[in-house]
C-alpha cells in the first residue's frame, strides 16, 4: 500500500493518459463507426461491400497487430506518425470503429420489421425511414452495446504500453522495475484505476438496458 | 446483408434501377481509383522490388524453409499452444462460475461468484499477464495462459448467464418441482440447454481468445507476432512488409474460419426444433443473431437480446 501511495503521482498521470487516449479514440471510433454502419445498410452496392470488407478484416485482426502495423510497417510505406500517442489513437479508433459499426447495425436490425414497413407504406423515402423511424429506435437498443464497446476500448488502451506510450500498464512496468518486491500491490492498484472507469460504465449500461427493456 | 437492408427501402423500380447503376459505377470507379493510386504510391517507394524474395529466397544465408519454419512452426505453433491450453480451462472455470452463481442457495456464495466475474471482466488482459510475469515470475507461456484464462473465464461465465436467463422459466420450475435441489436443477437441466443456445457465442469467444494471445508479444512470449518482429530485426526494415503481410494473413484466415463456424452453428441452431426458446413478442428483423451473439461474446453484454427472463 505504501508504494502505491508514494508513487501515486506517477500513476495518476498515467491514469489521465489512459483516459485521454480512451476519449480521443472513442470519439473518432464513434464517428467512423457510424459512417461504416450507414455504408453497410445503404442501398449502394460498392459502399456496402467496402463496409463489409472493412469490418470483416479489422474485426478478425488482433489489436496488437494493428499497433504493430502503425508503429513498424506504416513508416516504411511513407505513413510516418510521431511515436507514442498518435499511432495508438489511429490503431485503437480503426479497430474500435468496426465494433461500433456492428453495434449500430444490430441496433438497426433489432427494430421491428413492421416499423420500417409502416414508414415505407406512408410514402417515406430511404433517408426519411432511416432518420425518422428506424434510427431513433435503433439508438435505444444500441446504447448498451456501445457502452460495452467503450469499456472494451478502455481496456484495449493497455496495448499501447507495448508501443511506446506511457499509460497505466506501461507505468506499472516501470514501477515494477523500481520496486520488484511490490509488483502484486502495484498491479492491484493499477487494476483499481481501470475498474474506476469500467465499473461505472458497466452500471450505466445496465441501467440503460433496463430502461430499454421497459420501453419495448 | 440485403435481406436486412432491403426492408429499409422499396424494391427498386425502373428509375431507381437506373440511378443505382450510376451510383454503382461512380463508387466502384472511386474505389478502383483509390486502389490504383495506393499501388502507384507503393510502386514509387519501391515496394514491388526484390524484397518479396525473402519469402522464397531470403538473403543472409538463410533458406526459405528457415523463414517459414520460424513463422509457421515456432510462431503460429506458440500462438496455438497458448490458445489450446487456455480455451478449455476458461470454459471449465467459466462454467463453474456461472453454475455457482445460479445454483448456490447461499447468497454470499453466489454474490462472490458475481463479484469475481465482474472484476475480471473489467481488467485488461495485458495487466493480468503482467501480474503473472512480473508478480509471480512465471514463464512467458504460463503468463499468457493465465491472462487469457482469467479474462475469458469471466466472459464465458457471463455468456452462460445470458443463456440461462434466456431459458423458459418452466425448465427450472420443472426441475425444482420433481424435488431436485437448485444446484442439481442448474447442472442437470438448465446448463446443458444454456450451453447449446450459447454455443455460437462461445465459439466466437475463441476468436477473441486467439486474438488476445498476440499480447504475448508485449510480455516476451515468442508467438507469431514476436517471430514477425524477429524476422524484421534479422533481415532489416526493408523486408518488413512481406513478412508482416504473411503473418497478418495467417491471423485473419484462422479468425475468419472460426467466425464462419460460429455463424454456421447459429444457422443450424435457428433451424433446429430441439433448442428451447423463450417466448418473446415480435420477431426482430435479423439476418443473423450471430452478430448480436458476437457482440455479447466480445463485450460480455448483449443488446438486450435476451428478453423473457
Amino acid at each position: 500500500m505504501v508504494t502505491f501511495i508514494e508513487e501515486f503521482g506517477l500513476i495518476w498521470g498515467a491514469f489521465l493518459a489512459t483516459l485521454s487516449l480512451t476519449a480521443v479514440s472513442g470519439v473518432l471510433a464513434l464517428v467512423w463507426g457510424t459512417v461504416l454502419a450507414a455504408f453497410r445498410v445503404s442501398p449502394i452496392g460498392p459502399l456496402r461491400t467496402f463496409g463489409t470488407l472493412y469490418v470483416e478484416i479489422v474485426r478478425n485482426t488482433p489489436l496488437t497487430l494493428m499497433f504493430f502495423f502503425w508503429v513498424f510497417v506504416a513508416p516504411s510505406v511513407g505513413m510516418v506518425l510521431p511515436l507514442g500517442f498518435w499511432p495508438a489513437v489511429v490503431a485503437l479508433s480503426m479497430y474500435t470503429s468496426s465494433f461500433v459499426c456492428e453495434a449500430l447495425r444490430s441496433g438497426v436490425n433489432s427494430v421491428g420489421i413492421g416499423q420500417a414497413e409502416a414508414a415505407r407504406s406512408v410514402g417515406m423515402t430511404f433517408t426519411q425511414t432511416l432518420m425518422r423511424v428506424v434510427l431513433p429506435q435503433a439508438w435505444r437498443s444500441a446504447i448498451p452495446p456501445l457502452i460495452s464497446v467503450l469499456i472494451a476500448l478502455t481496456k484495449n488502451t493497455s496495448v499501447a504500453a507495448g508501443f511506446a506510450f506511457t499509460e497505466l500498464v506501461a507505468i506499472s512496468f516501470r514501477l515494477a522495475n523500481r520496486h520488484p518486491a511490490d509488483v502484486i500491490e502495484i498491479v492491484m492498484g493499477v487494476g483499481l484505476m481501470y475498474l474506476l472507469i469500467t465499473i461505472p460504465l458497466g452500471i450505466a449500461a445496465q441501467q440503460v438496458e433496463r430502461r430499454v427493456a421497459f420501453a419495448r | 446483408m440485403s435481406a436486412a437492408s432491403s426492408v429499409l427501402y422499396d424494391i427498386p423500380g425502373p428509375k431507381a434501377k437506373r440511378r443505382d447503376v450510376v451510383y454503382n459505377i461512380v463508387f466502384t470507379a472511386f474505389f478502383v481509383a483509390l486502389l490504383g493510386y495506393l499501388a502507384y504510391a507503393f510502386y514509387q517507394r519501391g515496394i514491388f522490388d526484390d524484397r518479396w524474395s525473402v519469402l522464397w529466397d531470403p538473403p543472409k544465408g538463410q533458406t526459405a524453409a528457415d523463414v517459414w519454419h520460424a513463422l509457421v512452426v515456432r510462431g503460429l505453433g506458440a500462438t496455438m499452444l497458448a490458445t489450446v491450453i487456455a480455451a478449455p480451462l476458461a470454459v471449465i472455470l467459466g462454467g463453474a462460475l456461472s453454475v455457482l452463481r445460479r445454483g448456490l442457495r447461499n447468497r454470499l456464495g453466489s454474490a462472490s461468484a458475481t463479484i469475481v466475474t465482474e472484476i475480471f471482466r473489467g481488467l485488461p488482459v495485458l495487466l493480468m499477464m503482467v501480474l503473472a510475469r512480473l508478480g509471480f515470475g512465471w514463464s512467458g507461456l504460463a503468463s499468457v495462459v493465465f491472462g487469457l484464462v482469467v479474462y475469458n473465464m469471466a466472459v464465458v461465465a457471463e455468456i452462460l448467464r445470458a443463456g440461462l436467463a434466456a431459458l423458459p422459466a418452466g425448465q427450472r420450475e420443472a426441475g425444482l418441482s420433481i424435488g431436485l435441489s437448485t444446484m442439481r436443477t442448474t447442472i442437470l437441466i438448465e446448463m446443458p440447454q444454456a450451453v447449446r443456445i450459447m454455443l455460437p457465442a462461445l465459439v466466437s469467444q475463441l476468436v477473441v481468445l486467439l486474438k488476445d494471445s498476440s499480447l504475448g508479444y508485449i510480455i516476451g512470449y515468442s508467438e507469431l507476432l514476436r517471430q514477425i518482429r524477429l524476422q524484421r530485426d534479422y533481415f532489416g526494415d526493408r523486408y518488413m512488409i512481406p513478412v508482416f503481410l504473411v503473418g497478418a494473413a495467417i491471423y485473419i484466415t484462422i479468425n475468419v474460419l472460426v467466425s464462419r463456424l460460429a455463424i454456421w452453428l447459429e444457422g443450424r441452431m435457428r433451424s433446429s426444433s430441439h433448442v428451447a426458446k423463450a417466448d418473446d413478442g415480435e420477431p426482430p428483423m435479423h439476418e443473423g443473431g450471430a452478430e448480436a451473439a458476437r457482440m455479447t461474446a466480445t463485450h460480455g453484454r448483449g443488446a438486450g437480446d435476451f428478453p423473457g427472463t
